[in-house]
């Protein structure tokens, strides 16, 4: 009984207006990006740039030194990429073990993990940055790394773990059967049969790691390494009302992700909607 | 082999000398079929207590103490959070706090549902606007801070906005004013968040059955009645989630304040997750910085706990 009538189609309609108004702040910042230093103080927000200047970006991403962009937005590929790489490894291995052995230690394992999610990670802040600074891990990729696959391997195991529970262990039993040891059953048959489950702890560590601001302050404050977040606050900082500049590091930091969001944009809406509500 | 095979049941018997299966196992000999070794949870198991238990416990005791990160520490009892609770700029971020989260989580709730509602049924184009609505949520928040940041500048769009409908009395300095800065940051928080709270939602609204709708359409129910007795129902566990995380979220607010106001005007939108920063790693008090996490630890606890209950699914045991 519920159709498409007129008025579903005045809905649309209404909705597209409410939506288009909502990510006005988008085109706002696309056009100023645009523009060139004068025009981006003179001119009407919302006026699109007379002419296209690429000016602002050029100039972001040849800036060099201590906060250089161009370096930041390295550090950063560097540390979500090695995050992401020890949240599948460490992660995958952890819950597959946990979630198929039925002993007391892998239950007992488990609920450490499930505390770990709940419990706010700001207490430990102060002594984990202490402590890395004693053995020398921060201010470098390395500690970073380590820091984010120990904060976020609670998520990955979870996630894991909630996948290998509904797998049935008839694909192991076919590996070994024909012969393949533990290592090679889990590596070459089970993992790729859990690539969504890889695909979410990817998508939900990548957005975490790459979008973070606080911890990479804290952790790599005042050295050579810098994430994108950090050099763009620095950068940013420095700047007075360069609008169009600061909008071009502002739009360089959203790309690589908004290129993600758009390829599997039903991974990510999914990755959200399941993978944090647990 | 004496395989006897009866037409009226069709079984098989095979006599236990000719059975090939193995002996019962010893204890702890190695299992027939092996998932993994065991110490594959080793590394994750280690990282998992080290990160989380013993930097969370060793942060505990700090507040205890009035250490500066180098030299002699002391012991101090509770005199940290007696500081904390007779400085009035502290209790304000105390305030702050919960205000953004709460006024969050309100706004983020209604708006989301409303959305997800809006979009739920039948619009052609929906899975198009739920893309377009996630979108902020996945982008930096430093970085969504600073596009609003320019939108509430005194020569910038609001303001802007403002002049154009005549109503120039209301345009301000947004991010420096001691009243309206906190507003502002709380608008950018929503902007950003209301996406995921519709994901939750219209994860949840895919559960309530078209048909049910339907049939109390045609028992006279009104769209107020219906999203009061069947949708609400429904969707009663993604409230609780959304509520939950959303609580969660809004009390570490951090990188939108530092890139907006740094907590100003005169320390106006301080909240515990800045002052955590700047009493520990700019002024360098370990000792005190981590009482005052130690106050936002409790803080989200209490409230993540207080929601579950609040939030449960109330039908059992009830009418």
């Amino acid at each position: 009984m519920f159709r498409y009538t007129k008025l579903t189609a005045l809905r649309e309609a209404l909705v597209w207006l409410v939506t288009l108004a909502g990510l006005l702040p988008l085109y706002i910042l696309v056009v100023t990006s645009l523009k060139s230093d004068q025009e981006a103080l003179t001119t009407s927000a919302i006026a699109p740039p007379t002419s296209i200047d690429f000016g602002a970006f050029v100039e972001v991403l040849t800036t060099t030194g201590r906060n250089s962009i161009p370096m930041s937005i390295l550090n950063s590929v560097i540390i979500t990429a090695g995050a992401i790489f020890g949240l599948v490894l460490l992660g995958s291995v952890a819950a597959y073990v946990i979630a198929r052995r039925t002993r007391t230690w892998s239950t007992l394992t488990y609920y450490l993990v499930l505390i770990a999610i709940i419990l706010p990670a700001q207490l430990g802040t102060v002594p984990l940055y202490i402590g890395a600074r004693t053995v020398g891990l921060t201010g470098n990729a390395l500690g970073m790394i380590l820091l984010w696959i120990g904060i976020l391997l609670p998520l990955s195991v979870f996630l894991y773990a909630s996948f290998f529970r509904g797998m049935t262990t008839e694909y192991e039993e076919a590996a070994v059967i024909d012969g393949a040891s533990p290592t090679q059953a889990f590596f070459r048959v089970v993992l790729p049969l859990m690539s969504p489950a890889t695909g979410t702890v990817a998508i939900l560590a990548g957005l975490i790691v790459w979008n973070d601001f606080f911890n990479s302050l804290i952790f790599l404050g005042g050295s050579e390494t810098q994430t994108l977040p950090v050099a763009m606050y620095t950068y940013v900082g420095g700047l007075v009302s360069a609008w169009n500049k600061i909008f071009a590091v502002v739009i360089i930091s959203m790309i690589p992700i908004l290129v993600f969001y758009m390829f599997a944009q039903k991974r990510f809406i999914q990755g959200f909607a399941g993978g944090l509500k647990g | 082999m004496p395989v006897t095979m009866q037409e009226s049941t069709r079984s098989i018997t095979v006599p236990p000398t000719a059975r090939n299966t193995p002996p019962p196992r010893r204890r702890g000999s190695k299992p027939l079929l092996q998932f993994g070794h065991w110490w594959w949870a080793l590394p994750a198991i280690a990282l998992v207590i080290g990160v989380h238990y013993i930097a969370t416990l060793t942060g505990g005791f700090f507040a205890f103490t009035n250490w500066t990160g180098l030299g002699d520490w002391d012991f101090i009892g509770l005199e940290n959070f007696e500081r904390i609770f007779q400085d009035p700029q502290l209790l304000g971020a105390v305030w702050n706090t919960l205000f953004l989260a709460f006024a969050s989580v309100i706004l983020t709730n209604v708006f989301g549902l409303l959305y997800a509602l809006a979009i739920n049924r039948m619009l052609k184009s929906r899975y198009i606007l739920r893309t377009l609505l996630f979108m902020p949520v996945v982008l930096s928040p430093l970085a969504v801070a600073y596009v609003w940041k320019f939108i509430f500048q005194f020569n910038g769009p609001l303001n802007g906005l403002l002049g154009f409908l005549g109503l120039e009395e209301l345009q301000k300095v947004w991010l420096a004013d001691p009243v309206w800065s906190i507003w502002a940051i709380l608008i950018t928080v929503v902007w950003q968040q209301t996406g995921f709270v519709m994901v939750i939602y219209l994860a949840g609204l895919a559960s309530v059955p078209v048909e049910v709708e339907e049939a109390a359409a045609l028992d006279g129910a009104g769209i107020w009645g219906r999203f009061r007795h069947v949708t609400v129902p429904a969707i009663r566990p993604s409230i609780a989630i959304a509520t939950t995380l959303g609580i969660i979220q809004g009390l570490r607010i951090f990188d939108q304040i530092l890139a907006l106001t740094g907590g100003g005007p005169a320390g106006a939108t301080e909240t515990l997750a800045t002052e955590v920063y700047k009493q520990a790693f700019s002024l360098g008090q370990f000792g005190f910085g981590s009482a005052l996490a130690l106050v936002l630890t409790v803080i989200i606890l209490v409230f993540a706990v207080l929601q579950q209950y609040v939030t449960r699914d109330r039908s059992v045991g009830k009418v």
